[in-house]
């Protein structure tokens, strides 16, 4: 088992790269999108049925489902990676915009009131109170997506965007399950560690008593 | 701006409804510069709305609620509130700023230079009788309930505003470590002269701080008396209060 690992390292490695990226650009994309989003969500709660619905229904959608609906778009269909990336980050925004939302909505209301109160502007709000109190909330959404990305980044290969995936799909179209390992160990390494170190920076950023 | 007029705070025909319930009617009421106002009632009786109303948490919505001479709604929102401290009942401290952080906020929101605002927030922790060596490093959760309310008290004073609004500030204190706070505080306005509303359903704690008790009651301002004028009173409304006083001072004497 270990010498087919390192027989095929090089293609490991390159497909694991691939996978990295298809993952740290949606998830890059999905909390630049995402956190505002939450932010706007809190102080719209109005849209909070429409969003959060649209969300929900997004994440009903099968993986391998919404790949291939996506793949009529223009431009975006054009390209696999393209497409991947699209999805991968419509399904990390779900975990991101709910915590965002949850976190935020969360903070205490005297806290507030006193807020308001000393003259702080929305912004100023925001910065000094509310991402700060909401950070934690925020950081476990973003972990959460990100861990669901990694898996869900195999599938990608399903339509050619590469990544760990494709190990995958050959290892079942050749009925090798070292060639599937070779693709589902990697992933399952990337989303533990994932897990582990965004874990840490939760330990490191709840520092100082609450 | 803040000039030497006699009222600092005034309620010109205010009224306040929230759809069809009006919790202020018709409120007509001026604070004097450098008293200590009481707003005495119950619960539900108008006097933290008539509080809000003040520093534009709450807009009225009929007549005028003027500061130092102005509309609150002529006056620049941040501005206003920056010119009014707030205390409240729960405090509201931020949960992860320590205590100097929490008390330097508004003076580093008001771009004070930083000697400033290090010499200020040490001496408003002192005021309130809180040493810096020893408090300003911790965070409000390592803080006790009365302790609590002395950071948000500086806090309010550190911007040195003239105008002081506190709502219910000590009633969830334990009485003795209340009383210590009362009287602190008490001493503390007459040093530094500002302009107080303070709400309470405490009549002792009006009798006590009050230079004026406003007697409220669904929304009405039922009287206007010093706090001699009260405990003598015997209109319907001071008097329930004042037998409420008398029945528990009964105690001594079984």
């Amino acid at each position: 088992m270990v010498k087919f690992f390192l027989s095929y390292q090089h293609e490991i490695f390159k497909l694991a790269t691939e996978h990295l990226w298809l993952v740290g650009i949606s998830m890059l994309f999905a909390i630049v999108i995402g956190v505002p989003l939450g932010v706007l969500l809190s102080r719209r709660p109005g849209w909070k049925a429409l969003v959060l619905g649209t969300n929900n229904i997004i994440q009903t959608i099968p993986g391998l489902a919404l790949f291939g609906l996506l793949l009529p778009l223009p431009w975006l269909g054009a390209r696999a990676d393209r497409l991947a990336i699209l999805a991968l980050t419509l399904y990390a925004l779900l975990p991101i915009v709910r915590n965002t939302y949850a976190g935020i909505s969360g903070v205490d209301v005297s806290v507030r009131e006193a807020a308001a109160a000393m003259g702080l502007t929305p912004l100023q709000l925001l910065w000094h109170v509310e991402l700060p109190l909401a950070s934690n909330v925020i950081l476990a959404g973003i972990r959460t997506a990100t861990v669901i990305t990694v898996g869900l980044a195999t599938i990608a290969a399903a339509i050619g965007a590469g990544g760990l995936g494709e190990f995958i799909f050959r290892g079942l179209a050749m009925v090798d399950n070292r060639v599937i390992l070779a693709g589902a160990v990697p992933a399952a390494v990337m989303a533990l560690t994932a897990d582990l170190l965004l874990g840490l920076l939760q330990r490191i950023l709840t520092r100082g008593p609450r | 701006m803040s000039g030497l007029a006699e009222t600092a705070i005034e309620f010109a025909r205010v009224q306040y409804r929230v759809g069809d319930n009006v919790l202020l009617p018709d409120l007509s009421l001026s604070v004097r510069r450098g008293e200590i106002l009481m707003l005495l009632g119950a619960s539900g009786s108008g006097k933290t709305t008539s509080l809000k109303l003040v520093n534009s948490l709450l807009t009225a919505t009929k007549g005028e609620v003027r500061v130092d001479g102005r509309s609150t709604a002529a006056w620049d929102v941040v501005r206003l509130r920056r010119h009014i401290g707030y205390a409240i009942q729960d405090v509201g401290l931020f949960p992860h700023y320590r205590v100097w952080d929490n008390v330097a906020l508004v003076p580093k929101l008001e771009r004070w230079e930083q000697g400033r605002i290090m010499q200020r927030v040490q001496e408003v922790l002192n005021m309130v009788g809180l040493p810096p060596n020893e408090f300003s490093r911790r965070y409000p959760a390592q803080l006790s309930g009365g302790q609590k309310q002395r950071v948000g008290l500086a806090r309010a004073l550190a911007a040195d505003p003239p105008i002081l609004l506190m709502d219910e500030p000590f009633g969830a204190l334990d009485p003795i470590t209340r009383s210590e706070l009362q009287r602190e505080f008490k001493q503390l306005q007459v040093r530094l002269g500002k302009t107080v509303v303070f709400v309470t359903h405490d009549v002792s704690e009006a009798l006590l701080l009050g230079n004026r008790i406003a007697l409220m009651d669904a929304g009405v301002l039922r009287g206007l008396y010093t706090p001699q004028e009260f405990a003598r009173s015997t209109d319907g409304y001071a008097k329930p209060y004042i037998d409420t006083l008398r029945s528990m001072q009964q105690v001594f004497d079984l």
